[in-house]
């Protein structure tokens, strides 16, 4: 059967990462292409069969399991390398091997002149090996391996040219604020085990479902922990200072795991363990919560970045949280399907941000740029591709189906649906302006400088594949409101996950919901086009005002998340330990030997050599003794 | 007679490396590898012939025993037991033995051929400490093992060496002696109770104590074992004593010599004073985190390599007292497996520190100026290697350690256990800016620096091979260890 070969998929890129590890210093740069795509390739071609398998034949019981071994055994915890396909993990799955390969075919040319080639391709590896055992893990513990994998290969990515100590500084700051997730994240596994002996994460669900009690507050620690490490990983509020910073990295690195993969593994990680949250009611709002209001300041913070790989990173944050509204709300297939959508657009938008951001020698600022609309008009259609994706323009992007979904599950949710929905359609209007902004900025007007060369053409097969996603993956899921019916995408989920909020109304409002946001999303664009295409003095005008100026300064440095946090922990700790360098501990004892030399040196001066100093010493000894006699 | 040549071994190669110190030629380093890797093999036909069918419960859980009659007067006997515990931890001190041989292979070249004889008498010292069993031929091997480390340190060390030789002496030396103080006492209540005076650990077993002396008695052990292992705050004469010692002398003090205060407090405090450790345990839980997280921000601060390792150590070996004193089998299965991977990944980041001191004739981090990885790719991904287990990377050996001592120690206190999870984060910190100081950034102009030689990738590739192969595959180690831990247990609850 097909399945056995599931192990293969991780194992592929596995063996690449080893090969160009240990073989490196023999391999020519061809051959270490070769082996860095090819490995990424088999293991592609290996999942879409299995997909196709899974698709056309489904396991009988919606899910298969393959054991590699065991991993460890102890008592009664037993963990072992096994992996677990469901619908969930097979759509992972092909989104990490689909979009890593593209990225990895990117790389090859994208990446020729670097001098870190060989080292860049084995992380690179790594990589898609860890994300895919993050994803096929059938216990915690296999993917807490994935997750801290995938974590070290974040952190030496981003540092890849550790020449410049701002790299390492943003590769640190990336691996340290994920890590306090991580530990979260550690300790609710804890927890879990101890109350049920298991880190199985299907019978751990099943037994936590009968065990624990709606809303019983070890669940909602145990949720709250998880949700810390999803925050973590996935750049939301308060620990998503980390991921503008990461664009240190190369730009294809961006593409992969900054936007498409590896922030989106804390979306999989409440996906994955729903029925937890779903105990803990409490948590489950928190999620939706945070997902609305990380969503909205950081489309906020995109609209005025200049560096366009920041607006793009920015982007990220805010559609991450999107996902985590939906899984808020319990539409974990409109989160899911948003993901995927995101991990298309997202990606041909880095990638073609990169050719730009080469052709224009390491150019970031978009308003350095312009016209390049006339010099690279393929890349700048692939980046309107994304861009119209991104902004969920109506009917022609994937993005508007994903999206959608994800509003209209939220207006049916109870409590405080409306509200959430709001924040998500403003979140939309913001979303249309800041992307067209970039796009009207960078690629239309006046050329401001020369690009030196266009998209090779494995870059170019890259965007076209990606760019053609964007458009129409969108359409495997067709919105009743739109008469549409098309349900493949919620209906291939639904065996993993359970189905979003039900409407409570029927009639007109789901279209008009659809019709609200398609408009919304035009809107933006309007909006972009009037203040930074057809009259570009009007938004000067309107940021020069002291109090415009003053937001515009709190948005753009990210709403001052990155000034407390230095000034609360960063700086208190490092005063701290360099205050404490020499350890004062050893005070203590160094003290006890200088008192000890002390007392010795103010004895020996008592060996005078004089007979009078003893005399009178043995006298007054000899009074004070007779004195302690005499005296009752 | 096995565990006696287990220990002869090593103290004749040590006679004969001195001797062969006066001809020419490596004989010295030779006859050294070739004690050891005897010794080694001798250890693992330990393993060969004692398969794990021992693991079955309700066997004893001791592979091999030998009673030999010393001193009969005090009943004081040559009385040397192996089982899985010691057994892991002799083949543990073997194979650093081997390795800080080779790492210091060009950088000893002076008094080649004592130096090698302390080597191997320290390491007899240290496998005599795992084998006895006799308190009294236990505590002779301590200082046996104390001594010739004491003068590896203080003749073959850097700048520092009087003053950090002098202070590691007199802190091991003093606590050493409140253990013969609590050993003694031990043996006399015993006699008193059973008219037989004996220093046999099977019999000073189950003594029955006061409550106030028991927990006398046991501070006096306590004492000495949390001086070498080392716990916060008895800790500050490691960073100097490994600051100061050449590279195979801070192999064999964090891989080895501190092991044998973990050993003492697993073999020797619950066992023989359940109730007092029992009443002890929150305080040491408490100073066990504190160690963690107070190593790990006092190594942030370093900038010298071999310094920000040594509170490393300390960071890692608060893991192990934790996980000693929350005392389930999760836990101890973490202790274990914490000790081979620390003294694996420490020893390799003191050997790295080594290479480059020899290289740069410096240990100060802002003195190397970084830029090393464009330089020497090897030495920097080997150190980076070695960083990233130091930080408890999952798939490496030390995150199987410090997981289920966690995983252990939370079944005792989850509050405690939370906190020691900060740890990690702090782990992280420390470990990235090592990295970031030492191979990142730009080389400075006309640096030349050769990269790893043969030898010192063939050393250190093996030890990569031991941290991955246990970070994937620790049941063997595991299932060596089990009846052991078991026996352990039940002892304390009788």
């Amino acid at each position: 059967m097909i399945y056995d070969a599931l192990w293969l998929v991780p194992l592929l890129p596995l063996i690449g990462f080893v090969c160009l590890t240990l073989l490196g210093g023999w391999l020519s740069r061809r051959a270490m292409a070769v082996l860095g795509v090819g490995s990424v390739a088999l293991a592609t071609a290996l999942a879409f069969t299995i997909g196709y398998t899974f698709l056309t034949r489904p396991p009988a019981t919606g899910h298969c399991t393959e054991v590699i071994g065991s991993w460890l055994a102890v008592g009664n915890l037993h963990v072992r390398f096994g992996l677990y396909l469901d619908a969930l993990a097979l759509v992972m799955m092909l989104v990490v091997t689909g979009v890593g390969l593209l990225i990895h075919l990117y790389s090859a040319t994208f990446m020729a002149a670097d001098s870190g080639y060989r080292r860049y391709f084995a992380y690179l590896n790594l990589f898609v090996a860890s994300m895919l055992m993050l994803v096929l893990a059938d216990n915690l513990l296999l993917l807490y391996l994935g997750w801290e994998m995938v974590g070290l290969c974040s952190y030496l990515l981003i540092g890849h040219d550790y020449a410049d100590p701002v790299n390492g500084r943003a590769a640190r700051k990336a691996f340290v604020v994920t890590r306090i997730g991580d530990a979260a994240l550690l300790v609710g596994l804890l927890l879990l085990l101890a109350h049920w002996g298991t880190l199985q994460i299907q019978p751990l669900l099943g037994l936590a479902a009968q065990g624990w009690a709606n809303g019983s507050a070890l669940a909602t620690v145990a949720a709250a922990l998880l949700l810390t490490g999803a925050v973590g990983k996935s750049a939301q509020l308060p620990l998503q200072v980390w991921l503008p910073d990461a664009m240190a990295g190369p730009t294809p690195v961006s593409a992969l795991i900054h936007a498409a993969t590896m922030v989106t593994a804390g979306v999989y990680l409440i996906a994955r363990l729903h029925t937890l949250f779903e105990l803990a009611p409490a948590v489950q709002h928190a999620v939706a919560a945070l997902g609305a209001l990380t969503l909205l300041l950081a489309s906020c913070s995109a609209l005025l970045q200049r560096d366009i790989k920041r607006i793009l990173a920015y982007s990220t944050i805010s559609q991450i949280g999107y996902m985590f509204l939906a899984l808020g709300v319990g539409a974990y297939a409109a989160a899911l399907f948003h993901l995927m959508t995101h991990a298309c657009f997202k990606a041909v938008l880095f990638l073609s941000a990169g050719v730009v951001i080469n052709a224009l020698d390491e150019e970031h600022d978009i308003y350095h740029m312009g016209g390049l609309g006339r010099q690279l008009p393929g890349t700048s259609l692939a980046f309107l591709t994304g861009a119209a994706s991104l902004a969920a323009l109506p009917l022609v992007s994937a993005g508007f189906y994903s999206k959608g979904l994800i509003l209209a599950q939220t207006w049916n949710a109870p409590g405080m649906g409306v509200w959430l929905w709001t924040g998500g359609i403003l979140g939309t209007l913001l979303t249309a302006i800041y992307i067209f902004r970039a796009f009207f900025v960078a690629f239309l007007g006046r050329p401001k400088s020369h690009a030196r060369c266009g998209a090779t053409a494995a870059e170019a097969v890259a965007l076209v594949v990606l760019a053609a996603l964007s458009v129409t993956a969108g359409f495997v899921e067709i919105p009743a409101g739109l008469g549409g019916g098309v349900q493949a995408f919620t209906g291939l989920v639904a065996s993993a996950l359970p189905p979003g909020p039900q409407p409570a109304h029927t009639g007109n409002l789901p279209a008009l919901l659809e019709l609200i946001a398609s408009l919304t999303a035009v809107a933006g664009v309007l909006t972009a086009y009037y203040f930074f295409r057809y009259r570009p003095p009007a938004a000067t005008a309107a940021g020069a005002h002291p109090i415009t100026a003053a937001v515009g300064r709190l948005w753009q440095s990210g709403w001052g998340f990155d000034w407390a946090y230095e000034r609360l922990f960063v700086r208190p700790l490092v005063m701290f330990t360099r205050a404490n360098r020499h350890d004062a501990v050893d005070a203590l004892f160094t003290g006890i030997a200088a008192g000890s030399r002390a007392l010795h040196r103010g004895l020996s001066r008592t060996q005078t050599g004089r007979v009078r100093w003893y005399a009178a010493g043995i006298a007054c000894g000899s009074f004070i003794l007779i004195a302690l006699m005499v005296l009752p | 007679m096995t565990l006696a040549w287990l220990i002869a071994i090593p103290l004749g190669g040590a006679v004969l490396a001195w001797l062969a110190g006066g001809f020419a030629g490596p004989w010295p380093r030779l006859i050294a590898l070739a004690a050891l890797a005897l010794d080694l093999a001798l250890a693992l036909s330990l393993c060969w012939n004692h398969p794990l069918s021992l693991a079955l419960p309700g066997n004893d859980s001791w592979l091999m025993r030998l009673d030999l009659p010393w001193i009969p007067r005090f009943g004081i006997s040559l009385l040397l037991a192996v089982d899985g515990l010691s057994l892991i931890l002799v083949l543990l001190t073997l194979v650093l033995g081997l390795v800080s041989v080779a790492a210091s292979w060009t950088e000893i070249r002076a008094r080649v051929g004592f130096f090698h004889f302390n080597l191997l008498a320290t390491l007899a010292g240290v496998i005599g400490v795992f084998l006895a069993l006799d308190l009294f031929l236990f505590f002779f091997f301590w200082e046996v093992m104390l001594i010739p480390m004491y003068f590896l340190i203080g003749i073959w060390g850097h700048e520092n060496r009087v003053y950090s030789t002098l202070k590691f002496f007199i802190f091991t030396q003093a606590s050493g002696l409140l253990m013969l103080l609590s050993i003694v006492a031990l043996a006399l209540v015993h006699q008193r109770q059973s008219g037989v005076l004996s220093f046999s650990y099977f019999d000073l077993l189950g003594t029955s104590l006061a409550p106030d002396s028991a927990l006398l008695l046991m501070l006096g052990f306590f004492l000495a074992f949390a001086v070498k292992l080392p716990m916060v705050p008895f800790h500050t004469w490691l960073p100097d004593a490994h600051t100061d010692a050449p590279s195979a002398g801070s192999v064999i003090l964090a891989g080895v010599l501190l092991k044998s205060g973990a050993y003492g407090l697993l073999r020797f405090i619950t066992p023989l004073f359940p109730e007092a450790a029992a009443q002890f345990t929150p305080v040491v839980m408490a100073l066990a985190v504190i160690g963690i997280l107070y190593g790990g921000l006092v190594a942030f601060a370093q900038s010298d390599f071999k310094r920000l390792v040594a509170y490393t150590s300390i960071s890692h070996m608060g893991f192990v007292l934790l996980g000693v004193f929350a005392w389930n089998e999760l836990a101890l299965q973490g202790v274990v497996v914490q000790i081979i991977a620390h003294g694996l990944s420490t020893g390799a980041l003191f050997i790295i520190a080594g290479a480059l001191q020899e290289r740069l004739h410096t240990r100060e981090l802002a003195r190397m100026g970084g830029g090393i990885w464009s330089l020497a790719p090897r030495l920097s991904a080997v150190g980076l290697f070695f960083a990233l287990a130091s930080l408890g990377l999952p798939g490496l050996a030390n995150f199987i350690g410090e997981f289920l001592v966690l995983a252990g120690a939370y079944q005792t206190s989850a509050g405690v256990t939370a906190v020691a999870a900060a740890g990690l984060v702090v782990a992280a910190i420390y470990a990235l800016w090592l990295v970031q100081q030492a191979f990142h950034g730009v080389a400075p102009q006309g640096l030349a620096l050769a990269d790893l030689d043969a030898r010192e990738m063939t050393v250190l590739g093996v030890m990569i091979g031991l941290v991955v192969w246990l970070g994937v595959n620790p049941q063997p180690v595991l299932n060596l260890a089990a009846p052991a831990l078991d026996g352990l247990q039940q002892l304390a609850n009788i």
